[in-house]
């Protein structure tokens, strides 16, 4: 079968949001099954075989980050998902959580019977309060059906999930400050060591996980470990939600089979459909705003001439030279018309606005590109801002905190490396870019 | 365990940071720390200026660590290789933090109360370029009034959060905090309050820049014009050991003692937090006991005028 959905496999059945008809598409067998069949070892034991990678961004994998949880004698164990989806680019969190919340809350009582987590938290962004209803509708109908609450179907398993909003903050959903934020304070993130697995929500032993990897786990659960292993390509294991964004055809969220080349995935009638209104590609961020974007000759194909597929380890293919990530699956695309330099701007004053300003090198040197960016895209910039730039990207990144300051400063790196000429353009042209507010038009796409 | 930094070996107890293990060495294998102080638990990990380069883990696993990290919140390995002033690397990123921090900063030094004592001035005299590469306008933020003994001038400020912690740790309540986000990240009181309570004095020497200072001292007198003395009082709040900046026979200003690396020092195994009423209240030499002069390290500006050139050891203390 091409193309196999697991998490969206039932998205098009009417009121698949309310309990009734999430049951009645199988929901909650697997967790009944599981509580009866599985010792919680037996399901990180699965998630381990399933090869199934972090879905948040950083793609480390899961069993391993769940083997890492410590288990002190008398101390709770939690389970946080991260549902502070702000990553510009980014929207299948929201779209699983808005479509078929039980699949998370399903998810959420494997995972933490898997761990060992009595309670469990969803901590979600701020301005997603009306999923909050959602959820917390969701959360009721489980715990009226059994699925919530005391001796969780005759199991001696109890557990209660507690959905929490942030303020909407971008940083929050670096897992650290997420915790901090949890706990009712200033979302900074922490220094680490200590990691969450060993001290994370309120000192305690805390696995923090994005919405589709706990999603993720109904399904290799219900499947094993082993057949989960079996879709997708090399260590990119199982299907992957991709919010596509831009100038596509027909953007939106695909669930695929992680290895779909991107030639597929963007012109393919199942996905995209190609670039919307007939125009040509120009670049591509294949991973949310995050990382580094792709010119249109290094989106389909790797530097040496193999075809690029949707997979961590394809995408990342040639490094940062000739090659992005993965990331979180925001895909966004850049027709002909649309410019480099002002879409830079864009990104790195949302980075300026988030940074939580702990760490001098984030804090200052996001507001300082921002600033640069500003007055390139208005034709007030001279050369030695770019090379600037450049210089200043390898000064902030690895020697913050959190890795907000990478994510700043990669998307910058990439621009300037591969779109030189467009920003030279607007130093050259100062008067041609004060007047165009919108795309580069009279550019041709450089080759 | 064993570390060496800088091609120094030294044995220290499991748990030390890098920070504390080149102190114990000493000398200019310290990397310079805006953030951490000791004396507080918790600071540490902001400024990254004390980024170092970790060349092998620990005899164990003898791999590099792929980031520099900050020594001050990395702890110790047994067999771990550091490099600190060896390591380009090193020298080269420490210069992007001081230019960062130095990117809104007025360098209002001529006027400024802190100028003699400002570790940030220390800290560009060592890292910093020449000319600043940062062309934009300075950030400045809106005066607040945080009452009438301590001066808060945010435009200074690095957010290195020390006053924070000591709000936290030393009084009872903590009235102000970091508000906002990012570049507009500021020290401040919730709604201008005051803050007004014992010990807040002591805000004013963790701070290592100008961004806290002493209001009762304000443009009286540059601190290299000062002759400091160790004084010691009674006193029922705190342990009343003090350093007292004396003009003629005018007492300036009142401070905490501070040790080689800016931080208060211990006495009798307390580290010597002032309470405000010895800061800010008794400035009078008849309310001191005056012991002796206070040592300053010759290459501080402070030091300026103070010792004859021809005395190469410390002065001895007397008593």
């Amino acid at each position: 079968m091409k193309n196999r959905r697991l998490l969206l496999e039932h998205i098009d059945v009417p009121g698949i949001q309310g309990i009734e008809v999430y049951q009645k598409q199988g929901g909650y067998d697997t967790l009944t099954k599981a509580l009866k069949n599985f010792s919680p070892d037996g399901i990180v034991e699965e998630v381990k075989k399933s090869g199934l990678r972090g879905r948040g961004g950083a793609g480390f994998p899961t069993g391993l980050k769940w083997s890492f949880l410590a288990k002190p004698e008398g101390v709770p164990r939690y389970l946080v998902c991260n549902a502070d989806e702000s990553e510009p680019g980014t929207f299948k969190d929201r779209y699983l959580m808005e479509k078929i919340p039980h699949i998370l809350i399903e998810g959420m009582i494997l995972s933490s019977y898997a761990l060992g987590a009595n309670t469990s938290y969803i901590y979600i962004r701020g301005e997603f309060m009306y999923i909050l209803d959602i959820l917390e509708k969701a959360i009721a109908e489980a715990h009226a059906k059994g699925f919530l609450g005391k001796n969780i179907q005759g199991s001696g398993f109890d557990h209660e999930i507690i959905v929490t909003p942030g303020g909407g903050a971008y940083i929050c959903g670096e897992e650290t400050a997420l915790l901090e934020s949890l706990e009712g304070k200033r979302g900074n993130p922490r220094i680490k060591p200590p990691f969450p697995a060993v001290k994370g929500l309120w000192g305690c032993p805390t696995v923090v996980n994005n919405v589709e990897s706990i999603a993720a786990v109904v399904p290799i659960v219900r499947e094993g470990g082993d057949a989960y292993a079996n879709i997708g390509i090399g260590k990119s294991t199982g299907t992957k939600l991709i919010s596509a964004c831009g100038n596509l055809a027909r953007p939106g969220v695909y669930e695929i089979e992680l290895g779909v080349s991107v030639e597929e995935f963007m012109y393919g009638d199942d996905y995209c459909q190609g670039i919307a209104n007939g125009k040509k590609l120009k670049a591509c961020v294949p991973g949310g705003s995050s990382v580094p974007i792709l010119p249109h000759f290094l989106v389909t194909k790797t530097a040496n001439g193999e075809d690029r597929l949707m997979s961590y380890e394809s995408l990342a293919d040639g490094g940062f030279a000739s090659g992005s990530m993965l990331g979180s699956g925001g895909f966004i695309v850049f027709d002909e018309d649309q410019c480099i330099v002002r879409n830079t701007w864009n990104f790195t004053r949302f980075y300026a606005h988030e940074s939580c300003g702990q760490c001098s090198p984030c804090r200052e040197g996001t507001g300082w590109m921002e600033k640069i960016l500003y007055r390139l895209e208005h034709g007030q910039g001279n050369l030695r801002d770019i090379d600037l730039l450049e210089e200043m990207n390898k000064k902030i990144e690895g020697n913050t905190i959190c890795p907000l300051g990478d994510a700043a400063a990669w998307p910058v790196a990439a621009a300037i490396r591969h779109f030189r000429e467009e920003f030279e353009w607007h130093v050259n042209h100062a008067a041609d870019a004060q007047k165009r507010n919108y795309g580069l038009i009279q550019q041709p796409v450089v080759a | 365990m064993k570390v060496t930094i800088d091609d120094i070996e030294i044995d220290v107890e499991p748990g030390t940071t890098i920070l504390n293990a080149a102190r114990k060495i000493g000398g200019d294998v310290v990397p310079p720390a805006m953030c951490y102080y000791s004396k507080l638990p918790g600071t540490g990990g902001k400024c990254r200026t004390c980024l170092v380069e970790v060349a092998a883990g620990s005899t164990a696993d003898p791999r590099p660590m792929p980031k520099l990290v900050a020594s001050c919140s990395t702890t110790v390995m047994d067999g771990m290789i550091v490099k600190n002033k060896t390591s380009q690397r090193v020298h080269d990123n420490r210069g992007g933090v001081v230019e960062f921090l130095l990117a809104n900063h007025p360098l209002d030094c001529p006027i400024c109360d802190q100028a003699g004592e400002c570790h940030l001035q220390d800290l560009g005299y060592e890292h910093g370029s020449e000319k600043t590469r940062y062309e934009e306008v300075r950030r400045t933020f809106d005066p607040i009034d945080i009452g009438n003994k301590i001066k808060l001038h945010m435009n200074r400020c690095i957010l290195c959060y020390r006053c924070v912690f000591v709000a936290n740790q030393l009084t009872e309540k903590r009235v102000h905090g970091v508000m906002n986000r990012g570049e507009h990240a500021e020290i401040s009181t919730y709604i201008e309050n005051a803050i007004d309570n014992d010990f807040s004095g002591n805000m004013i020497d963790v701070c290592p820049v100008g961004a806290l200072t002493d209001r009762t001292f304000r443009f009286k007198s540059r601190v290299w014009f000062l002759k400091p003395m160790e004084a010691e009082c009674s006193c029922d709040k705190c342990c009343g050991k003090a350093v007292l900046w004396v003009f003629g026979n005018e007492v300036a200003r009142i401070t905490a003692r501070k040790d080689t690396y800016g931080e208060v020092e211990d006495i009798d195994g307390k580290t010597g937090w002032l309470c405000n009423d010895c800061r800010f209240d008794k400035k009078d030499l008849t309310k001191w006991t005056v012991t002796g002069p206070r040592v300053i390290n010759r290459h501080s500006v402070i030091s300026q005028g103070k010792y004859a050139t021809s005395i190469d050891k410390p002065i001895k203390r007397i008593g």
